[in-house]
C-alpha cells in the first residue's frame, strides 16, 4: 500500500490524530498522563463503550442504525441482577448468559419490525427504546440495586484483574473484562471478514437490491444482526454493572449518540457498507482519551463536549469532502 | 414506498379521489386522538376534560409541537435535525444571557427592558439561524448525511454553551414570562405561537415554489436537480427555517421556566422525531403534512397527561408513559404498514 492509499484510510487519520492528542497531552502533563495507571484507567473506560460500538459498527456497516442498544444494555443488567437476587445463585458466569439471552431477545424483537416489516431502523429501534426502557421502569422496578448489599461473587468480580502491574506507590491493575472486549472484538473481526454473514452485512450495506439479487436472505441477515447486537449490549449492560458495582435503571441510556459518534470517527460509513474492527476500536479510543484526559492538557471539562462536536464534524467531513473530490476529478477525466 | 405528494400548485390537486388515501391515516390519527380523549374523560371525568387540565396540556405541547415541526420540515427533505434540543437551549442561553446583562437590577426602566427584551429575541434567533446555517452548510455544500452532520452540531452546540455557561443556569430574570405564561383571552400564548407556526409553515409548504421543490427533492433528489430545482438551495433554506423554529421554542422554554439550561429537555430531539412519524411524515422524505403532526402532537400530549391522571397513585406514571410513547409508536408503523399492504394488494388487483 502506497502512502497515497494510506492517508485515505480513515483509520490511519485517526491513527494519527490519537497519536498526535496522546503526544500533547504526554509533553505538557507527563507524570500525570504516561503512567501505567492512567493506561489501564483509559483502557478500563474503553470496555463498555466498546463492546456497544462492536454491535453498533455491525449495523451502521449493514446500512442500518440502532438507537435502541442502551435500553437493552439496562434491561438486561437490571433483571438479570434481580433474578440472581432472587435465586440466590450467586454467579458471575450465571449473570453473563442471563444478559447475552436477554439482550439476544431483545434484540430480535428489533429484527422482526426491521427484517419482516421492513420499517425504517432509526424509527423501530427508537420506539424500542422508549418501550423497553419503560417497560423496564415501570413493570420491573426504578430502585437501584447495589451489588454489594445483595451479592458477594458478583460484587467482588469488579476487583477481578487479568493483570496487576506492582508499582512504587500502590499497584495498578487491568480489570478482566478488558479480555473480553479483545475477544468480542475478534468474534466480530472474524464474522465481519471471514464469513459469507458478514459478507452479506457489507452487501446488504452497500446495496440491498444487488444483495437480494445476489442471493443472500436478507431478512435472515437482519435478524442476526439485530439479534448480535441485543447479545452485545446484553454482555455490556452486565460489564457496566460489574465495573460500577451497581444496576442502576437510569444509567446508560442516553450513551446511544456517543456511541455511534465514536464508530463514525473510526471511519464507519453511516449509509453503510463501509467500516472496520480497529477504526471503531481507535475511534472509541478517541473519544475516551477525550473525555477523560482533556483536563490534564489544562483544558477545563466544559471544553469536552465541544471539542467531541468539532471532531466528529471533522471526522464525517473529510470522507465526504473526499468524495465529493473523487466525484469531480472523474468528471474532469471524463 | 413513498409516493409523492401533489402539491396544490399543480392543477391535478382538484382531482378528489388522490386526496383521499393519502388522508385515511390522517382520519385514523384524529380518530385515535378522539378516542384516547374520550377515554381520559370518562376515567377521569373531574380532572381530565376540565378548563385547568386543557390549559396546562395545551401549554406543555407548544415547545415540543414547534420542534417537531422543524424536525418534520427536515424530514420532508429526506434528512433529520438532531440539534434541534440543541440550538433551542443555545438560544434561551443566548436570550437569557442578554437579559441578565441589561436588566438584572429590578429597578430597571422599563424602556430599557423593553428594549432588553427586544435585543434578547433578537438575538436568539439570530442563533437559532445561525445554527441552522451550519447545518445546512454541512448538509448542502459538504454533502454530510443529515443525521451524523447534526449529530455533530448537537454535540458542538451543546459544547459552546456548556463552555459559555459552565453548566450553569442562567436566570432571564422574569422578562418574558409573559410569553411563556399568559394568555390571549382564554388561549395560552405558546400554544397561539405554536398554531401560527403550524399555519405558517403549511402554507409555505402548499403555497409557495419553495414548499413545491421541498417536496419534489425529497420525493427524488435526482429528479428535481433535472428539472431544475437547486437542491442545494432548498436544502439550505429547510435547515434555516429549522434553526428559527427551535430559536422560537428555545425562547418560549426560557420564557415558561425563566431559566436557560444547556441540558434541558434531551428527550426532545427523540420525541419530536416520533411525533413526526406518529404525524405521517415519510422519514425518507417527500411525503406528509403539518395537520398530522399538529394531531400527533395533540394525541401523545393526551395520552401523557391522561395516564398521569390515571396512574397518579402509581410513582410509576412517568415510566408507563414512556413505555406507552413507544408501544403507540410502533403500533402506528404496524398499522400503516398492514394497510399500505393493503393497498398495494387493490392496487395491483385492479390492473
Amino acid at each position: 500500500m502506497n502512502w497515497r492509499a494510506l492517508f485515505a484510510r480513515q483509520e490511519f487519520i485517526i491513527l494519527l490524530v490519537l497519536i498526535a492528542l496522546c503526544a500533547v497531552i504526554a509533553i505538557i502533563n507527563p507524570t500525570a498522563f504516561l503512567s501505567v495507571q492512567n493506561l489501564f484507567r483509559i483502557l478500563r473506560a474503553c470496555i463498555v463503550i466498546g463492546i456497544f460500538a462492536l454491535g453498533t459498527l455491525m449495523v451502521l456497516i449493514s446500512g442500518g442504525i440502532d438507537v435502541s442498544f442502551p435500553a437493552i444494555a439496562i434491561t438486561a443488567l437490571y433483571i438479570s441482577t434481580r433474578i440472581i437476587v432472587d435465586t440466590g445463585i450467586d454467579s458471575v458466569p450465571l449473570a453473563f448468559l442471563l444478559g447475552a439471552l436477554i439482550g439476544l431477545g431483545l434484540g430480535l424483537i428489533n429484527g422482526v419490525f426491521i427484517g419482516i416489516f421492513r420499517l425504517p431502523t432509526l424509527i423501530v429501534t427508537l420506539g424500542t427504546l422508549n418501550l423497553f426502557r419503560g417497560a423496564l421502569l415501570f413493570f420491573v422496578g426504578s430502585e437501584r440495586i447495589r451489588l454489594s448489599e445483595v451479592t458477594t461473587n458478583l460484587a467482588d468480580a469488579s476487583r477481578l484483574n487479568l493483570i496487576t502491574v506492582p508499582l512504587a506507590r500502590g499497584e495498578a491493575s487491568l480489570h478482566f473484562t478488558f479480555a473480553l472486549l479483545i475477544a468480542l472484538a475478534l468474534l466480530v473481526w472474524f464474522i465481519l471478514s471471514r464469513t459469507m454473514l458478514g459478507r452479506a452485512i457489507y452487501a446488504i450495506g452497500g446495496d440491498r437490491e444487488a444483495a437480494e439479487r445476489a442471493g443472500f436472505n436478507i431478512v435472515r441477515t437482519q435478524f442476526f444482526i439485530y439479534g448480535f447486537v441485543g447479545l452485545l449490549a446484553g454482555i455490556g449492560g452486565i460489564v457496566f454493572g460489574i465495573l460500577s458495582r451497581e444496576a442502576d435503571p437510569f444509567s446508560i441510556v442516553g450513551t446511544e449518540l456517543d456511541v455511534i459518534a465514536a464508530v463514525v470517527l473510526g471511519g464507519a460509513l453511516i449509509t453503510g457498507g463501509r467500516g472496520t474492527v480497529i477504526g471503531t476500536l481507535l475511534g472509541v479510543l478517541l473519544i475516551t482519551v477525550i473525555s477523560s484526559n482533556l483536563v490534564l492538557l489544562g483544558i477545563p471539562t466544559e471544553w469536552q463536549r465541544f471539542v467531541i462536536g468539532v471532531l466528529i464534524i471533522i471526522g464525517v467531513g473529510i470522507p465526504a469532502l473526499q468524495a465529493l473530490r473523487k466525484r469531480r476529478l472523474r468528471v474532469q477525466t471524463a | 414506498m413513498a409516493t409523492m405528494q401533489t402539491p396544490p400548485t399543480s392543477p391535478q390537486k382538484l382531482r378528489l379521489d388522490s386526496l383521499i388515501p393519502r388522508d385515511s391515516s390522517l382520519i385514523r390519527l384524529l380518530v385515535i386522538t378522539v378516542v384516547i380523549f374520550i377515554a381520559f374523560s370518562l376515567a377521569k371525568p373531574e380532572t381530565f376534560p376540565s378548563g385547568t387540565n386543557l390549559e396546562a396540556m395545551a401549554r406543555q405541547m407548544s415547545e415540543i409541537g414547534i420542534l417537531a415541526i422543524a424536525v418534520a420540515l427536515t424530514m420532508l427533505s429526506g434528512g433529520i435535525d438532531l440539534s434541534i434540543n440543541a440550538t433551542a437551549n443555545l438560544t434561551a442561553v443566548t436570550a437569557a444571557t442578554v437579559l441578565t446583562a441589561m436588566t438584572a437590577s429590578p429597578d430597571t426602566d422599563p424602556g430599557t427592558v423593553g428594549l432588553a427584551i427586544v435585543l434578547a429575541i433578537l438575538a436568539g434567533v439570530a442563533v437559532g439561524l445561525l445554527c441552522g446555517l451550519v447545518n445546512g452548510f454541512l448538509v448542502a455544500y459538504a454533502k454530510i448525511p443529515p443525521i451524523l452532520a447534526t449529530l455533530g452540531t448537537m454535540t458542538l452546540f451543546t459544547g459552546i454553551g456548556t463552555v459559555v455557561t459552565k453548566g450553569a443556569a442562567v436566570f432571564g430574570q422574569a422578562r418574558l414570562s409573559e410569553l411563556g405564561n399568559g394568555e390571549i383571552g382564554p388561549v395560552p400564548i405558546p400554544l397561539v405561537i405554536f398554531l401560527l407556526a403550524a399555519v405558517v409553515i403549511s402554507f409555505i409548504l402548499s403555497r409557495t415554489k419553495y414548499g413545491f421543490d421541498l417536496y419534489m427533492m425529497g420525493t427524488n433528489p435526482q429528479a428535481a436537480r433535472f428539472s431544475g430545482i437547486n437542491n442545494r438551495s432548498v436544502l439550505l433554506r429547510t435547515y434555516l427555517l429549522s434553526g428559527m423554529l427551535s430559536a422560537i421554542a428555545g425562547i418560549i422554554i426560557l420564557g415558561r421556566i425563566d431559566a436557560a439550561r444547556i441540558d434541558f429537555g434531551e428527550s426532545y430531539v427523540l420525541l419530536a422525531i416520533m411525533i413526526c412519524v406518529l404525524g405521517g411524515i415519510d422519514p425518507s422524505g417527500g411525503f406528509g403534512r403539518m395537520a398530522g403532526v399538529v394531531l400527533a402532537v395533540v394525541a401523545l400530549q393526551l395520552l401523557s397527561t391522561g395516564l398521569n391522571q390515571v396512574l397518579f397513585e402509581n410513582s410509576g406514571a412517568n415510566f408507563f408513559r414512556q413505555f406507552a410513547w413507544g408501544a403507540t409508536l410502533l403500533l402506528v408503523l404496524m398499522l400503516n404498514y398492514f394497510s399500505q399492504r393493503q393497498r398495494q394488494r387493490r392496487a395491483s388487483s385492479e390492473k
